[in-house]
């Protein structure tokens, strides 16, 4: 099944092929830009780009990148070409900062040499410009494998060019209509990606829409899934399942955690998960740790992730992992290794990441959509922390409020909201009144509310839920206040 | 996890089962396909005002294939993708006569983006294809590439400013005696761009392209329905309040004002 890697080669550097064109998998090539006569300049152009930009404040991570893009189109293709293991391309909707940091975090713990983007940066052009950081002046990448995260609409634009040997596919969700349009819609563009890789697709299981891409692969490519037992599969609900209580009473009533592949299905699902043997299983999970199956083995380990989901995500990190290890010439990483490895992981920016503030924990969570804010809100229980929403709605938040009414928050009736802010503060703010949750305070100066909320009340931990853009101010606010680590996110 | 039915069935079904009070009852079309907008909003307030008004709500979630409710006194219907608007339509066919006769007799009903067009004459797609709708209202709707998306405050005579989001690429068209829902300041914005109306009105059914979700901020086009409903079962509107739940409307429309003025201040 172990699909044989071709070993890097002097001549395959020096050519202009396509990414993987030797590999055994029949696609045809991608056609790649030929290569200009100054290429041996572009890392040079691109990085004085970067510096003049740094210079003027322009302060723009994609500036370079778009120079780059422009001059030399097949920079990014050659480049990770000459990447012995090739590219982990990661997508989805939901986690993908998070699982790429797991993946690569994994990937570094098993001897490779590897190059990821930063947070924030996902997208093609991003990708061009953090591996201007990274290169030779010559062009030539010292690392073993990339591990890319990708929008959705920017890995078609990216598997153009180069195409990826794994591919890990998260999910596919409602998130920002304006957008994407439709989930069918971003599961087409995902097929997209499955039909480019060349060695291993990974998928997931539990999401209907993902799992039926096995069907896009190309032959001779390999697929694995990362998996849930039936008792965690309540805690995820599909788009599908929001308004179906039937299903959800029907998942309140599942088996027991250990017998996951002998369980029935869900009798009301049309999908049916168990059919489809998976390669990891996330099978419990407890406060800071989690138990893992992989191949009939659970393996319990603790962890410094937090909420489930991203424990699920980790699943999914493991299988990618295990198939990068199945193909190096160093053989398959015991999995007990992995586990100890997924077990150092921490957390990404905004995905749980905790700060400091005056020796009171403030816990930053992104919310993008309505899954993901529901998923959050089931992960971490309200009890024992003041808890904060932050609502923004530039472009990279969505200006669409509508998905703020597909939340339930009705478990925060007990607790309580000491504060919401954000340009949508009395959004949030009503959504909150109707679902007859007590708000304290509303504010929508942002900078003000948090410096009030982390400053009220010392003794209580802190939780605060922000979009994209109110995470970024929020940090901003909170490194005046006390040390934030940089996360590496382009603004 | 808490499920958001459940907690509607606790404000509606429990409060109704216990009280012999004034009942009123709510039809969700379609949530399980047709709700991506938020319209799940539409029902939380139309349920939370009855209540506060002193009213039993009992909602009743109808989905294809459902036994159709006994009693109807309010219909509220959203938008879905394209793959729910086809799994919903030959059901929405089959209760057409249904749906008709009810909006014949006054029942008051909204329906939002993908109903507002399948309560219509027909849609006609990109490449010519003309699907039918149930024609309760008087518009029609052509699919066109572009999509016309956005922050939109729209003019009612009745309901003063509505202020939403509209998202949708079919352009609409009003027909016979069907008066628009509102008016719009801006060409690219409304029913199709170009005639400054949004949504339909004829007798009590109102469709438009808002979400937001629409009612919560937009509070007297709620108690226009619920008023319309509470006349039509029980001969007026007659709010039955304590004075927690008049100081809890209150704060609730004080709260809405607030998002209002934010919202009608934002970029497109």
């Amino acid at each position: 099944m172990t699909q044989q890697l071709s070993p890097v080669s002097g001549g395959r550097q020096d050519s202009a092929a396509p990414v993987d064109s030797a590999q055994s998998a029949p696609a045809q090539s991608v056609p790649a830009p030929k290569r200009p006569w100054y290429a041996f300049a572009t890392p040079t152009i691109g990085r004085a780009v970067r510096h003049a930009s740094r210079l003027l404040h322009h302060g723009g991570s994609a500036l370079p990148g778009k120079v780059v893009e422009r001059i030399d189109p097949g920079f990014l293709a050659r480049t990770l070409g000459s990447l012995p293991y090739g590219v982990v391309l990661v997508s989805g909707t939901n986690g993908k900062t998070t699982t790429t940091r797991m993946v690569a975090s994994m990937l570094s713990d098993m001897g490779l040499r590897v190059f990821t983007n930063p947070t924030g940066s996902n997208f093609t052009r991003g990708v061009v410009s953090s591996l201007l950081t990274q290169v030779s002046a010559f062009g030539h990448l010292h690392a073993d494998i990339a591990v890319l995260e990708l929008d959705e609409a920017y890995a078609v634009h990216f598997v153009r060019q180069v195409r990826p040997r794994y591919a890990l596919l998260l999910n596919v969700m409602r998130d920002q209509l304006d957008r994407f349009g439709e989930i069918d819609n971003t599961a087409r563009l995902l097929a997209h990606v499955a039909r480019a890789t060349t060695g291993t697709v990974v998928l997931n299981r539990e999401d209907p829409r993902i799992a039926r891409l096995a069907d896009e692969v190309q032959p001779g490519v390999q697929v694995r899934y990362f998996g849930l037992s039936q008792a965690l599969r309540s805690y995820f609900p599909s788009d599908d399942d929001m308004h179906n209580a039937d299903m959800r009473a029907a998942d309140a009533h599942a088996g027991d955690v250990q017998d996951v592949e002998t369980q029935p299905a869900n009798a009301g699902s049309a999908y049916v998960p168990d059919r489809l043997n998976a390669d990891v299983t996330l099978t419990h999970v407890g406060d800071h740790e989690a138990t893992y199956r992989i191949a009939d083995h659970d393996i319990a380990t603790s962890v410094k992730l937090e909420g489930v989901y991203n424990l699920f995500n980790a699943a999914a990190a493991a299988t990618v992992v295990r198939a990068v290890t199945a193909d190096t010439p160093q053989g398959v990483a015991s999995d007990d290794d992995l586990i100890a490895s997924l077990s150092r992981v921490t957390p990404a920016f905004g995905r749980g990441e905790t700060i400091s503030v005056g020796g009171t924990p403030v816990e930053l969570l992104l919310v993008k959509n309505p899954m993901g804010f529901r998923l959050s809100l089931a992960s971490f229980p309200p009890a024992g922390h003041d808890t904060m929403i932050i609502i923004n709605d530039e472009y990279a938040d969505g200006r669409d409020m509508s998905w703020l009414w597909d939340v339930d928050f009705t478990g925060l009736r007990g607790t309580g909201v000491a504060s919401v802010s954000g340009t949508r503060a009395w959004d949030m703010a009503l959504r909150l009144e109707y679902d007859q949750v007590p708000v304290s305070h509303v504010d929508t100066d942002l900078e003000q509310a948090v410096a009030d909320f982390v400053a009220a009340d010392p003794s209580t931990p802190k939780r605060i839920y922000c979009t994209y853009t109110a995470m970024l101010r929020t940090r901003a606010k909170l490194s005046h206040i006390t040390d934030v680590a940089d996360a590496g996110v382009g603004r | 996890m808490p499920a958001m039915n459940e907690a509607t069935r606790n404000l509606a079904d429990t409060e109704a089962d216990t009280r012999p009070g004034r009942r009123i009852d709510v039809v969700s079309l379609y949530p399980k396909d047709m709700n991506i907008y938020g319209d799940w909003g539409n029902v939380l307030t139309v349920m939370r005002r009855l209540s506060l008004y002193g009213y039993d709500p009992v909602l009743h979630e109808y989905n294809q294939g459902d036994p159709w409710p006994e009693h109807v006194d309010l219909i509220l219907g959203g938008g879905g993708q394209d793959n729910g608007q086809k799994k919903i339509t030959d059901d929405l066919f089959a209760r057409a006569d249904t749906l008709r006769a009810l909006a014949a007799d006054g029942v008051p009903m909204l329906m939002i983006c993908g109903l507002y067009q399948l309560f219509g004459e027909y849609f006609e797609t990109v490449d010519g294809t003309r699907l039918d709708g149930i024609g309760i209202l008087g518009a029609y709707t052509v699919g066109r590439e572009h999509r016309m998306i956005g922050n939109l405050v729209e003019h009612s005579e009745e309901f003063g400013d509505i202020i939403g989001y509209e998202n949708h690429s079919g352009q609409t068209f009003l027909t016979g005696d069907t008066k628009p829902l509102g008016r719009v300041d801006a060409d690219g914005t409304g029913n199709n761009g170009t005639d400054h109306t949004e949504g339909a009105r004829f007798g009590n059914v109102i469709g438009t392209y808002m979400h937001g979700s629409v009612l919560p901020k937009n509070p007297r086009l709620a108690d226009g329905l619920i008023r319309i409903a509470a006349e039509r079962r029980y001969g007026a509107f007659a709010p039955r309040q304590d004075d927690q739940q008049a100081a809890e409307l209150r704060r609730i429309d004080d709260i809405a004002q607030h998002a209002r003025d934010v919202a009608a201040s934002r970029p497109r």
